[in-house]
């Protein structure tokens, strides 16, 4: 009777630990696929500063060579130049938006989630001053949650994406595939059999961090047994807690399976 | 008229020059084996040809149209929009790169189906045609992980063919097979040959070079160091390099 009634009490927040989780998955799993474009991106818009002028130096320059000795000015200069070209160098190497996807992906692994969350909240008054309504705070949750695991689930799908044979990539191009068909016939579907294990890794550990969320007052179900836990003064609360995510992963892990033998049908 | 002709290209990867000032054409019809040491830039002239690759200088042309050109400073420049040219040529690759998450029906019939937006019953009985062909009709619906590598190969060179190329090209097509699965490839080109597909070969296989080619171009160090009949390059060449090159094949 006594232990119906724990369930009862802690029914509500397994709902919220649900609902946290699954909105957590349908937001970062697609928002890490745009997160791995932004982080693979190539576009490099100085690839060609200088280009021209670095062609007619190296002219002039092999001319200072053949002379054979140069003046102290001619050297001064060409030290200059070697300086210049090296900033140069890097400048034409500098991708702008993969660099900004790194810093990010880098701040989301880097910093604990708890931290994020808060920042989440509180941000948008501590920064901008805007004062949230109370409802923000269901929304702060899940979008740092979604924000940090689109973080991991973006280096995932790269490492997916990296792993696939250049040749997949050449031999569609051959075909004339355009670069949206590519992705989306040919890479896309090998990606999503080969991350599988490592994104199973990923859902089973959000099961758990869904008990991040009492930073912001979230009564998922963790909170709700400590809460118990303590009124009751006895550890059941937190053993049937315990037990619940067993079987809440036991779940994802069969889920997962069916997928990937779902997907076994080639190698 | 060529169905192919590449003009004064070059190609350096960083420092290293791999194509130093290559010209070649293929005309309608003819058959050409390139045969070279490795590292002498027969794949990289095959990349050229099939846009996997961009040339420093020189120009590309298919069915006398120009599918590259040098701007005033001999640097090649590329149109936007290259797909009208890819639908001359079809490659195949010494290591296949079928889709392996299709079927070898659908990797035949999904290029003509989604690229050339053809009719996808009519793709489909082409395809099954070409499969009975080869030999390969009740491979349709296996995967390529279940096919030997030899009949992979077969399949790429269907694949090829279903886009209905004007050129076929192939990088040592044989290579990444069991010598006792070469010979089902071989014959199908050799097979080919016979229709008078336009095709250019890169092999180390000497003997099918020499029954199959109309020309034989000798590739080393980046230049064509010479070309000519196939009894005339394997025969009594007068070139060094190539007695050299093939004494070293004999043995
Ligand atoms: N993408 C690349 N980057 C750097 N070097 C390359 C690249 N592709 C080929 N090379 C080099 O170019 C030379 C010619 O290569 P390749 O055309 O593959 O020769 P082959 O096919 O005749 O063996 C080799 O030295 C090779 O290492
Ligand atoms: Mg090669």
């Amino acid at each position: 009777m006594d232990f119906l009634n724990l369930l009862a009490q802690l029914a509500a927040g397994m709902g919220n630990t649900l609902l946290l989780f699954a909105l957590t998955l349908v937001f970062s799993l697609p928002l890490g696929l745009l997160v791995t474009f932004g982080r693979m991106s190539t576009w490099a818009p100085f690839k060609n500063l200088g280009i021209k002028k670095e062609k007619e130096r190296r002219l002039s320059g092999a001319a200072i060579l053949a002379d054979g000795d140069e003046s102290l000015t001619q050297q001064m200069t060409r030290i200059e130049r070697s300086h210049w070209s090296w900033l140069l160098a890097h400048l034409r190497r500098f991708k702008p938006v993969q660099f900004i996807f790194k810093v990010i992906i880098a701040i989301l692994r880097g910093t604990p989630l708890m931290l994020q969350l808060l920042v989440v909240f509180f941000g948008p008054y501590y920064i901008f001053g805007v004062s949230l309504s109370a409802s923000y705070r269901f929304i702060a949750v899940v979008l740092g949650f979604s924000i940090n695991y689109a973080a991991y689930f973006a280096e995932i799908y790269r490492s997916g994406i990296e792993s696939i044979p250049v040749g997949q990539r050449e031999a569609a191009q051959v075909l004339g595939y355009s670069k949206a068909q590519t992705f989306l016939k040919i890479i896309l579907p090998q990606m999503v059999k080969r991350v599988l294990p490592p994104v199973t890794n990923e859902v089973i550990t959000l099961v758990k961090d869904t008990s991040l969320a009492f930073v912001l007052v979230y009564t998922e179900m963790f909170t709700l047994a400590k809460q118990i836990a303590a009124a009751r003064t006895s550890v059941m609360p937190l053993f049937v807690a315990g037990v619940f995510y067993f079987i809440f992963n036991a779940v994802v892990a069969v889920v997962m399976e069916r997928v990937e033998k779902s997907l076994s049908y080639y190698s | 008229m060529n169905v192919l002709k590449m003009t004064n290209v070059k190609k350096s990867f960083g420092d290293l020059e791999v194509l130093k000032d290559i010209s070649v054409s293929v005309d309608k019809g003819e058959v050409v084996s390139i045969i070279g040491p490795s590292g002498s830039g027969k794949s990289t002239l095959l990349r050229c040809a099939t846009l996997l690759e961009q040339m420093d200088s020189g120009e590309l042309w298919y069915m006398g149209e120009k599918a590259a050109g040098n701007d005033e400073e001999g640097h090649t420049v590329y149109p936007r929009d290259l797909n009208q040219f890819r639908r001359c040529f079809g490659l195949v690759f010494q290591n296949f790169n079928l889709f392996p998450h299709y079927t070898v029906l659908k990797n035949l019939t999904d290029a003509p189906v989604s690229v050339l937006k053809r009719n996808p019953a009519e793709v489909k009985d082409e395809a099954m045609a070409l499969l009975r062909k080869m030999g390969l009709e009740d491979k349709a619906d296996a995967y390529p992980c279940q096919l030997s590598g030899g009949q992979q190969q077969r399949v790429s060179i269907v694949r090829a063919l279903a886009m209905k190329p004007e050129i076929l090209f192939f990088d040592e097509p044989t290579s990444a097979l069991d010598p006792e699965l070469t010979g089902e490839v071989l014959k199908v080109i050799k097979q080919l040959a016979e229709e008078k597909m336009t095709m250019v070969i890169v092999t180390h296989e000497m003997a099918f070079a020499r029954a199959v080619s109309d020309r034989v171009i000798f590739m080393d160090g980046g230049v064509i160091v010479e070309q000519g009949r196939p009894e005339e390059v394997f025969g009594d060449t007068q070139q060094e390099r190539t007695k050299q090159f093939l004494r070293n094949y004999q043995n």
